[in-house]
């Protein structure tokens, strides 16, 4: 199903090319008036004489083997281009996974196991932090801990080599401002998930046959909990993906989104493309982790069959 | 017109039949004179200056928003120019009134691209049930895949920067997980024995899906627009802000936190704290507005 | 009440919230006894069961005295309360909501054992398997999932999990209740058979009077949080000592006779929180009651061997008994 999905993404990602006015070769071009040479190339690369379904399927077949074409600004392998700044993203997506998932399921496990002040005002917090874009939250973070604060660098200042320190401290703003937005929900599923656990009646077996407390905890409530908070975790993840390019943006950060971003400005078709299908099929990749993880979670559900 | 949404209302269970009636407006009308507590009061407040700067905005802007000014670029605050000049010279609070429009306009035309498709598609899935729901469905879930954003990028690159492409993009984005909670609702009500007595009278389908199935749907449907129009903005105001969405020198909230980035750098936030702030506030409003609204539609 | 007495609950009043869901309950068991507790929705029973097992809800307020061998269970804490949950066990009605889904069948079985008494996981799963084989369940299936196996099945895994840590005193809440009647068959003779082999008390717990009379030596009646009547289950029918008994037995349609209308008890049954404080809960609706019953409450007080908690039960004596043409 999910790769089903795939196809139709990658589908609708060669189509676009085939949607703008004008005709392929000027949008390839991106409005550039191309010398002959390099009309021919494109023509060879793309199969431009070939029937639609046939060019999709060598555009495919190229992308599957690494091939995502050529960047019509830069004049430089496609792929080549995201490798350099694939880590970049990779890293802030996985700090931010990391921040959510130490203070958003964190929170929502204290404010689930522990009803009272401290679960009311988590609940607060984070649904005000829920309403804050990440670019809205990446120039208040600037302002306030870089600018006033001065405990963060306004701009990466670590080139590659730098020290592994150098890079945690110029990622955090970044990642804080990512992963803000989506600690409200998975805060709140964990706390639902934990009261809801806690009060069936399988805990209560447990509890009258003398389990010690903290073992009914462990072994029950957070074990069965841990099916949802694992799913909305799992789509919470996936759906940094994308925003990752607004928080490059913000930051200059040198990664995937970001120059995604700019590849759109510059109206490089072929590079929108190509990071296009990159990031979708890390989307595909995760929704698909999440699945897996939720049949392995629960006995009761076979494999392939949807978490959401 | 709000009595004939009673008797749409009265219909389920019951034999007789409505006189029609289209509920969604006075669906709204319901709502809007419901308890919606102090909090509620107090974002409905908001989203009603929102909507008043987006109409009015341009007229009421003491200033040009548009028109550089570069001897007061970053100028703090002064007499009559509340929140000080931007980075061109241009006053803060004129441009947020003027920008107001895009910053609405755009959520409001996903919303009713995404719903309206949403819905279409719910009802013809719920109503043939089988094989085509099943294709509907999977179409769906096929469609998931794609980020809002993503898809917007792409449009944007293919069809040049600006809101339309931006906001049709979004809408068929929005449009599987619409049809998705939408759908359930069609399901509950066309197994409703209203829906037999009308066929039964020999009411065409498709009077029956849009004159009741719909309207009988109304308080989901406003709820579920209602927290979409907050994604949809928030999605919209980051395309601005990446320069995909609204072409400065153009008036948008996004736009203006972009273009004013760099002030907080170097010491003069304002601009783009402020702007952010109308984002934020407008945002938060309406997510709780619509939370105050599933809630309601859930207790049914 | 002697010393003998393996349970003994004592004026347990119990309050939630602001109601009271149980206002009076005086009953004892005694080693290797059953006694059957009946009763209709809202009378108490459940709670009455988890306030001896110690597991009230949050919030919940507990008078009165419980003695387990003689110790009042309330003082019972750490150690002490997890010794008292080995000796004392309960399965409940809904097996399939009460065992843990993601577990397996096996963990399930012998985790009180492996926690609470440290015994290997070789050893315990071995003793789980001898006792499903007890209650005639196949050892394999230690290693399946409850969504695997029938209700009928997880209602003997509970049964067979309940006894893994010997108990003394068995409080069933509803064993059978969510079966078909076949297999509630089949689950009350294995109880029966397991009682005799393992010296088991038992409180049996449910809403018909006659499955308790017939599976139990004795058997206490509850109305609106409190016991009316407790008597030996032979002379339930024949010569009980509350109206409210009497309804009960009246009302069950019998399969011998065709009659124009079912014996209903007029009104419905009320709960702990609606019963009045100072007056007979049951007068409303007793065919029985006099202009006293709705002045003051009545005590319940022995009578011929058994308990009853209604002000004419002297005078009602061997009136109240079900005769064929009642």
């Amino acid at each position: 199903m999910l790769i089903g999905s795939l196809l139709v993404a990658s589908f609708v990602i060669f189509g676009a090319l085939y949607l703008a006015p004008g005709s392929v070769l000027a949008t390839l071009s991106g409005g550039r008036a191309l010398p002959a040479a390099s009309v021919a190339v494109l023509n060879q690369r793309y199969h431009l004489n070939a029937p639609f379904f046939a060019q999709y399927w060598y555009w495919l077949d190229n992308a599957v083997h690494g091939d995502l074409g050529i960047s019509i600004t830069l004049r430089e392998n496609v792929s080549t281009l995201i490798g350099n700044r694939i880590w970049t993203t990779a890293g802030l997506v996985l700090y931010a996974s990391l921040i959510i998932f130490v203070l958003g399921i964190g929170l929502g496990v204290l404010a689930g196991l522990r009803p009272g002040k401290l679960d009311t005002s988590a609940l607060v917090t984070t649904a005000v932090t829920a309403a804050v874009p990440a670019f809205v939250a990446a120039i208040v973070l600037l302002l306030v801990f870089s600018v006033k604060l001065g405990w963060f660098p306004a701009l990466a200042t670590g080139t590659s080599g730098a020290s592994f320190l150098t890079e945690v401290k110029d990622f955090t703003l970044p990642a804080v401002a990512l992963a803000l937005s989506s600690l409200a929900i998975v805060a709140r599923v964990t706390r639902a998930a934990i009261r809801e656990e806690a009060d069936r009646e399988h805990v209560q077996t447990a509890v009258s046959r003398g389990i010690p407390h903290r073992q009914v905890i462990q072994r029950h409530t957070l074990r069965n909990a841990a099916i949802p908070i694992t799913t909305v975790f799992a789509i919470t993840v996936a759906s940094l993906i994308a925003v990752s390019a607004v928080v490059e943006t913000a930051f200059s950060l040198n990664g995937v989104g970001a120059y995604l971003v700019q590849a759109a400005q510059s109206k490089d078709i072929a590079v929108v493309q190509g990071i296009s299908l990159v990031l979708v099929t890390a989307f595909v990749v995760v929704n698909l982790l999440a699945d897996l993880m939720y049949a392995v979670l629960d006995p009761r559900v076979k494999l392939g069959a949807k978490a959401s | 017109m709000s009595r004939l949404v009673f008797a749409n209302r009265k219909t389920r269970g019951d034999l007789s039949v409505a006189r029609g009636g289209l509920g969604v407006a006075s669906g709204k009308r319901r709502f809007a004179g419901g308890k919606l507590g102090v909090a509620g009061t107090i974002c409905a407040v908001v989203v009603g200056l929102a909507v008043l700067a987006a109409v009015a905005g341009p007229f009421i802007a003491p200033y040009s928003p548009t028109l550089p000014n570069l001897q007061l670029a970053w100028v703090g605050p002064v007499s009559g120019h509340l929140l000080g000049f931007d980075f061109e010279g241009r006053d803060v609070l004129s441009r947020l009134l003027a920008g107001a429009q895009t910053a609405m306009l755009g959520p409001l035309v996903v919303v009713v691209l995404a719903m309206a498709g949403g819905a279409l598609f719910a009802v013809v899935a719920a109503w043939r049930r089988g094989a085509t729901d099943a294709v509907i469905s999977s179409g769906m879930d096929v469609l998931f895949a794609f980020p809002g954003i993503l898809l917007a990028v792409l449009a944007t690159t293919v069809f040049g920067a600006g809101l339309t492409a931006a906001a049709v993009a979004l809408a068929i984005a929005y449009l599987p997980y619409v049809a998705r909670v939408l759908r359930s609702g069609a399901l509950k009500e066309r197994n409703q024995t209203y829906v037999q007595a009308l066929e039964v009278q020999g009411v065409s389908v498709p009077r029956i899906c849009f004159g009741h199935i719909l309207p009988n749907m109304s308080g989901i449907i406003v709820a579920q627009a209602t927290v979409l129009f907050g994604y949809a903005m928030v999605d919209l105001a980051a395309i601005s802000f990446l320069g995909l969405g609204v072409q400065p020198p153009a008036a948008n909230w996004g736009v203006m936190i972009s273009e004013n980035e760099p002030g907080i750098l170097q010491g003069y936030p304002l601009p783009a704290l402020a702007a952010g702030l109308c984002v934020v506030a407008v945002v938060i409003a309406v997510n709780v507005l619509g939370e105050r609204l599933l809630e309601r539609e859930g207790q049914r | 009440m002697t010393a003998t007495n393996l349970l003994e609950v004592t004026g347990l009043r119990v309050t939630l919230g602001a109601g009271t869901v149980l206002r009076g309950v005086d009953f004892a068991i005694r080693p290797g006894e059953a006694l059957g507790l009946v009763g209709e929705s809202g009378s108490g029973k459940s709670m009455t069961a988890r306030a001896i097992g110690r597991i009230l809800p949050r919030g919940a307020q507990a008078d009165g005295i419980i003695t387990f061998d003689g110790a009042d269970i309330g003082k019972l804490d750490g150690k002490g309360l997890r010794r008292y949950r080995g000796q004392v066990a309960m399965i409940f009605q809904d097996p399939r909501a009460h065992i843990n889904p993601v577990r397996r069948v096996g963990d399930f079985m012998t985790e009180a054992l492996r926690t609470n008494e440290g015994v290997p996981k070789a050893e315990a799963y071995a003793q789980a398997a001898d006792m499903l084989g007890q209650v005639g369940l196949e050892s394999k299936n230690l290693d399946k999932y409850p969504h695997q196996l029938s209700g009928g099945m997880l209602q003997r895994v509970m049964i067979a999990a309940a006894l893994l840590t010997r108990p003394r005193l068995l409080l069933a809440d509803e064993p059978t209740t969510a079966l078909d009647v076949t297999t509630q068959a089949e689950v009350m003779a294995i109880l029966a058979e397991l009682r005799s082999d393992f010296d088991l008390a038992l409180l049996f717990i449910t809403h018909d009077l006659e499955l308790a009379a017939a599976v139990c030596d004795r058997t206490a009646v509850m109305y609106a949080g409190q016991v009316v009547e407790v008597r030996d289950s032979a002379l339930l029918h024949t010569d009980p000592l509350h109206p409210y008994t009497s309804a009960l037995a009246a009302a069950r349609p019998d399969i011998g006779r065709a009659a124009a209308r079912l014996r209903a008890i007029p009104g419905r049954p009320l709960s702990g929180f609606e019963a009045p404080p100072d007056a007979c809960a049951f007068a409303a609706r007793c065919a029985h009651a006099a202009a006293g019953c709705f002045e003051t409450a009545p005590e319940l007080t022995g009578l011929d061997g058994g308990m009853s908690r209604c002000r004419r039960a002297v005078e009602l004596r061997g009136t109240l008994g079900v005769t064929a043409d009642a």
